[in-house]
């Protein structure tokens, strides 16, 4: 009984560190543009550093930091991150229902969904292998590296040239993209659904330019997944 | 600062964290999860595009290319870690030649 819990335990970790790396390596340049640009902003490295710590969403801290440098006021920022990071309400939904935590383990685990922890862990996950454990893992790998990048660019600020670190930030896309191009192939309805997606992410930014990015991202992904649902059904593995 | 912080945590905190304790045990509809199912695949879709084009600071080109380098690695590789190093290799090789895409 106890080797196979052993097992079990060993195997959750080691899906996390797999899946936790390429989230980290894409975090790593990604937070530190964010420590530099939280600097230049005139944050203190323990502000970007506790921004990062606490915050913990890319799009809405790089939001706040230039939002903090234009003098925006407390409630506007506020609101703006709330409607950016709305997305994740969406995100957790779909992951609570395939992770299947307790209430106090959810409720931990859930300050760790991203948009990258989501993706990996829904599209990429071989279904038996998340759990609340590998999560965590690959979860706190993601976490460790978005709070050092954010450290490391916040103390040197001004050793690291911000066009290049800002450059690498490419990494988070090719992590999508390599999520996205095995499923794409096994079943031409996701294919279809995120092209349509991006295309309608995409034209929602062009022609309604006062709706800001976060809901044109809800708008174009709750659209266009039910869109899919008049499509024929995708067997999935079990 | 603190009370932005404390602000911005409110309102990141509470969307995630409410699903975790409502959503899991609901007994949704199949269209609901049909739905739900499709739902990774349009995010993925709207995560990646437009927003690859601003990914490299003033290199739309450089950045869609670098794109396009880690779609056709991927039919190829399965391993994403790879993938991800290579797209900000290519990035970072790209740049400091200067190679004008």
């Amino acid at each position: 009984m106890r080797e196979v819990r052993t097992t079990g335990v060993g195997r959750s970790v080691r899906w996390g560190l797999s899946n936790g790396l390429p989230i980290a390596l894409g975090y790593l340049p990604v937070a530190t543009t964010f420590g530099i640009l939280g600097r230049q902003a005139g944050l203190s490295v323990a502000a970007v550093t506790g921004m990062s710590a606490w915050v913990y969403a890319g799009a809405s801290q790089f939001l706040a930091v230039k939002m903090i440098a234009s003098g925006v006021g407390f409630f506007q920022i506020i609101l703006a991150t709330l409607i950016l990071n709305f997305r994740h309400f969406l995100m957790s939904t779909v992951l609570a229902r395939k992770i299947e935590a307790g209430k106090p383990a959810g409720a931990a685990l859930s300050y760790w969904v991203t948009d990258e922890t989501f993706v990996v862990a829904s599209v990429h996950a071989s279904p038996d292998g998340l759990n609340s454990l590998s999560f965590l893992v690959m979860a706190l790998m993601a976490y460790l590296a978005w709070l050092s990048g954010s450290f490391v660019g916040g103390m040197f600020a001004d050793l690291i040239p911000v066009r290049i670190v800002d450059g690498m930030g490419i990494g988070l896309y090719a992590l999508f993209i390599a999520l996205l191009i095995p499923s794409a192939r096994k079943h031409w309805q996701f294919a279809l659904v995120a092209a349509t997606s991006a295309l309608t992410a995409w034209g929602l930014s062009r022609l309604a330019t006062g709706l800001s990015e976060g809901w044109a991202l809800i708008a174009a992904t709750l659209g266009v997944s039910a869109l899919g649902t008049l499509l024929p059904d995708v067997e999935t593995e079990p | 600062m603190i009370w932005l912080l404390a602000g911005m945590f409110l309102v990141t905190y509470t969307p995630r964290l409410i699903p975790f304790l409502f959503a899991s045990r609901l007994d949704l509809p199949p269209w609901v999860r049909k739905w739900l199912k499709f739902f990774p695949y349009a995010a993925l879709g709207a995560l990646i595009f437009p927003g690859i084009l601003t990914a490299v600071p003033g290199r739309p080109a450089l950045a869609a290319g670098a794109g396009i380098l880690a779609a056709v690695c991927a039919l190829f590789i399965r391993n994403i870690t790879v993938i991800v190093v290579l797209a900000i290799a290519a990035v970072l090789l790209l740049q400091n030649l200067g190679v004008v895409l």
